[in-house]
């Protein structure tokens, strides 16, 4: 089955909020494995010149699994599989690092839903920021539906 | 931001100390627990294969993480990627054994851009095959 190509520029305001924790930044420190002390040692974070600790650069990937409810990924008139969903692209441009206790909520946006072959790609296009309104990340993910593309078998 | 390397000592062409990671199975475990990507495809092999995937496939921004790691190791701070994106141009496959599969990530600088930042690109591959395209990362250097 398609995509549902109305959704095309349909936005969706996340519901309710994203806190960044400590323990998470750590935790996905640890599944990356990666020791950098900057993740996990306030003071080497600060002599590097954080307040805090800070999430990897790749950490916000979490939050669109964490407000997926308020999202598309999770949209049923969309009409997207999650079994067959592969990652096509995926794009972060920081305005800062993000640090425990950044309280953070994220508005994205269907941007393009195309065909490519049999397979559609659906680009969104994400802004991170705190709830104070300061920008964090914008994120830009095109997420690959396979074998979806009408006429596809 | 404290970058340990200094945008006066790299030129275009400057190579990143290069790596490679183990990709096993308890790994996308971990990432899927760290990430909340609980995508069936990445932990069940009955299921990746019946949608046609080769075997269970690693998330790919657990890929997207471990290429990012030569940057953030090169650089020291990881505050100091102040832009990072892949494409991601073939699936990880990882097979139910204990030593997985292997990410060769190698990393040069391709830009020098103004501010005393630079572009580097990334080149990720696992088994004979190009994992990430168009892996750049944009670093604020000292």
């Amino acid at each position: 089955m398609p995509l549902n190509r109305d959704y095309i520029g349909r936005r969706y305001d996340a519901e309710g909020t994203f806190e960044v924790g400590r323990e998470h930044i750590r935790q996905f420190a640890d599944a990356i494995g990666d020791p950098n002390p900057i993740y996990r040692d306030k003071a080497a974070a600060q002599a590097a010149g954080h307040p805090d600790v800070v999430a990897p650069p790749t950490f916000l990937t979490t939050i669109g699994m964490a407000l997926r409810g308020g999202g598309p990924i999770g949209d049923e008139g969309l009409g997207l599989n999650y079994a067959l969903v592969v990652h096509g692209e995926q794009h972060f441009t920081h305005h800062r690092p993000a640090r425990p206790g950044d309280v953070l909520t994220a508005s994205t946006v269907i941007e393009e839903i195309r065909d490519a072959g049999a397979n559609e790609l659906m680009k969104l296009r994400q802004e991170i920021r705190t709830t104070d309104g300061e920008p964090i990340c914008d994120a830009i993910n095109v997420v690959v539906s396979r074998g979806t593309a009408a006429g596809a078998s | 931001m404290a970058a340990k390397v200094n945008y006066d000592d790299v030129e275009v062409g400057t190579e990143l100390p290069a790596a490679s990671f183990q990709v096993t199975r308890a790994k996308l475990v971990m990432y899927a627990g760290a990430s909340g990507d609980f995508n069936i495809i990445h932990w069940n092999e009955r299921t990746a294969k019946a949608v046609g995937l080769p075997d269970v496939i690693a998330h790919g921004m657990f890929t997207m993480a471990e290429a990012g790691r030569v940057v953030t190791d090169w650089v020291g701070d990881p505050g100091a990627v102040v832009e990072y994106g892949v494409r991601f141009s073939s699936p990880v496959p990882v097979p139910d054994d204990d030593t997985g599969t292997t990410l060769e990530v190698a990393g040069r600088v391709e830009e020098k851009l103004d501010d005393r930042r630079v572009t580097v690109a990334l080149e990720a591959r696992a088994l004979d095959s190009t994992v990430l395209s168009k892996a750049r990362a944009v670093v604020q250097l000292a």
